[in-house]
């Protein structure tokens, strides 16, 4: 006679975790967000929406994610791709290639810290070679290209690898009979890639994309390390009304905004690459 | 439509050796089972012709063209996979279009050999569905479709029927065997069941250790092993092997041993009687060695009965002991 209650008392854990831990901010965040003077308003939004930085953070929020994740997504694929043609050696470069994940988010930003600031790696050898006659700036409000695309690398190096691991697990789950099925009918390499592995690790590409877009809107110490203030995103701007204005109801109101972008993004993907139920393996 | 020639093809993998410098001829619009126990080296072999795996040494021809150095596509051929293999992303037409798409065949051919292959494969009411919306044997139909679609000069096989229940087996190895004729592909089959290789083949390759022990027709696999490996390996129950005083053994099938009268053969004690309806099995001993007769029809026999058996002359196959191979007209 198995026990009603059990599967219960085993999930009671975890959702008393969420509840203390996720819930319970959740709605208090709402709260702060909503009400300025302990009356319900809007004014935390018009103020977030009035200020200054909020276009900007809002455009260099986007364009982060919409250049790093398709980055990612390409780089990851070509590296998982290149893997399963390892015929040894496999679980070493894997690994090399995981090393970013180990890395702090402030280390990995302080990392390209050192190779980008005036005094950096990239301008030492850039001197040497005589590309340069003196120190450039690379990471100044003036130099706002320069800015972007540094902050853009940096994630990229930082989050390629969870993308690859999540597509390495999906890879390995093919069974190699499909890829050779593919070659035997007549496929070229970039055919059977695009016609069978691609739609079959479509399910391992949506977890991966869903997951790196929404952590991308939320990508802040390296952000902070290379462009503090010059750089604003949603999270920078939402820890600075925080800790520099000491204004918690519009810090709530951006919370609030980067979780609802998070959310549609996450429906968009569901929606555009669920895998039909009959489609499935 | 093609012949293939296996040219001293030779595979190891790192020390062991999965194929020993094997030859073999199939003929254009052949039938060729490739048999034996799992681990001898046919799925291998089978994988090189497709240019699914590269052999150590020697060439691959097919229709006269040494493809050893070609990638798969490039060898005309098709292949039906042990688990199928058909993709499961595509609908059954897509699946059974996908190599004529692969190659840039015209809307006109690819819809006319949908049609056509679908037809034979009694497919035409699952065109549109997904795999996962098939059984299993409907599965591997679209597999033999699939590969019949693009009208290859050889069709490779590895253990098609190994996944269908028993019942259905015996089905798909009718159809597929009146399907496979009417298309007179060349088709080389690869399979660990002799009772396969027996009702679909023209010829059988008996493959043991990485080298080929016999080739030959099915009836000549059966009556006249070559070794006591393929009279051991064909056949259900396999042959019997007595072993004679001057050193020789006495390969017998169990079906070509007559029951006679007291004193006239020999003495036979039966230890187990199985009534198959068709025969009725009996194992147990002569001269203190295994025996297993086949007698047909029912016979009231009791266990711990004492026989007198006569092999017939003309179906023994006489074998030496040590080398394990026949004696030529012993």
């Amino acid at each position: 006679m198995p026990i009603r209650w059990l599967p219960y008392a085993l999930i009671a854990p975890a959702a008393l975790f969420l509840g203390v831990l996720f819930v319970i901010p959740l709605v208090q965040t709402g709260a702060l967000a909503f009400q300025v003077h302990d009356a319900w308003a809007l004014g935390n939004f018009t103020r977030m929406t009035g200020d200054l930085n909020f276009a900007d953070a809002l455009r260099n929020s986007f364009q982060l994610v919409l250049v790093a994740v398709p980055v990612q997504l390409c780089l990851a694929m070509g590296m998982a791709m290149m893997l399963r043609h390892l015929q040894r050696g496999r679980a070493i470069v894997l690994w090399v290639w995981s090393i970013p994940l180990g890395i702090s988010d402030l280390a990995a930003g302080l990392v390209w810290l050192t190779i980008l600031t005036d005094q950096g790696y990239l301008n030492s050898v850039l001197f040497h070679l005589g590309v340069i006659a003196a120190p450039e700036g690379w990471l100044t409000y003036e130099t706002p290209f320069a800015l972007f695309m540094a902050v853009a690398i940096a994630e990229i190096w930082r989050a390629t690898a969870i993308v690859l691991l999540i597509l390495v697990a999906g890879v390995q789950m093919l069974p190699k009979e499909y890829g050779e099925a593919a070659a035997v009918f007549g496929a070229s390499p970039w055919q059977a890639f695009t016609k069978v592995t691609l739609p079959l690790l479509r399910p391992s590409i949506q977890s991966a994309l869903i997951l790196r877009t929404v952590l991308a809107f939320e990508a802040f110490a390296v952000v902070m390390a290379l462009g503090g203030r010059n750089f604003p995103v949603l999270v920078s701007e939402a820890y600075a009304w925080k800790h520099f204005n000491q204004d918690t109801g519009v810090a709530a109101a951006y919370a609030l905004v980067i979780m609802a972008i998070s959310v549609a993004a996450t429906l968009v993907f569901l929606r555009l690459l669920r895998t039909p139920v009959e489609q499935q393996t | 439509m093609a012949g293939v020639v296996i040219d001293g093809i030779s595979k190891s993998f790192g020390g062991t050796v999965a194929l020993a410098a094997l030859d073999l001829d199939v003929a254009d619009r052949e039938f060729l089972a490739l048999l034996g126990p799992s681990g001898c080296g046919k799925t291998t072999l089978l994988r090189i012709i497709a240019g699914l795996e590269t052999a150590t040494t020697g060439r691959v021809l097919i229709g006269g063209r040494d493809v050893t150095q070609l990638p798969p596509r490039a060898r005309g051929l098709a292949m039906v996979f042990q688990n199928y293999a058909v993709f499961p992303h595509l609908r059954v037409r897509d699946n059974i279009a996908f190599g004529l798409k692969m190659s840039g065949a015209d809307r006109d051919r690819i819809a006319r050999q949908v049609r056509r292959t679908a037809g034979l494969l009694q497919l035409e009411p699952y065109l549109d569905r997904y795999p996962a919306q098939l059984s299993g044997g409907q599965r591997q139909r679209v597999a033999v479709a699939r590969a019949l679609a693009v009208e290859p000069a050889l069709l490779l096989m590895d253990e098609p029927l190994s996944n269908l229940d028993a019942l259905l087996r015996l089905d798909m190895r009718a159809e597929l065997k009146d399907v496979l004729r009417e298309a007179g592909t060349t088709t080389i089959y690869v399979t660990h069941d002799q009772t396969e290789a027996m009702a679909l083949a023209d010829r059988i390759a008996v493959l043991h250790g990485g080298q080929i022990e016999q080739i030959g027709s099915p009836s000549a696999i059966y009556h006249t092993p070559a070794t006591r490996f393929v009279g051991g390996f064909v056949g259900a129950p396999p042959m019997n092997f007595l072993r004679t005083a001057d050193g020789r053994l006495m390969g017998i099938r169990p079906e070509d041993i007559d029951l006679v009268d007291e004193d006239a053969g020999l003495a036979f004690r039966v230890s187990v009687v199985e009534p198959l309806g068709a025969q009725t099995l009996l194992t147990g001993t002569t001269d203190g060695q295994l025996l297993r007769v086949a007698l047909a029809g029912e016979h009231a026999i009791a266990t711990g009965a004492a026989l007198y058996l006569r092999p017939r002359p003309d179906r023994i196959r006489w074998m030496d002991a040590a080398t394990g191979r026949a004696i030529a007209a012993g």
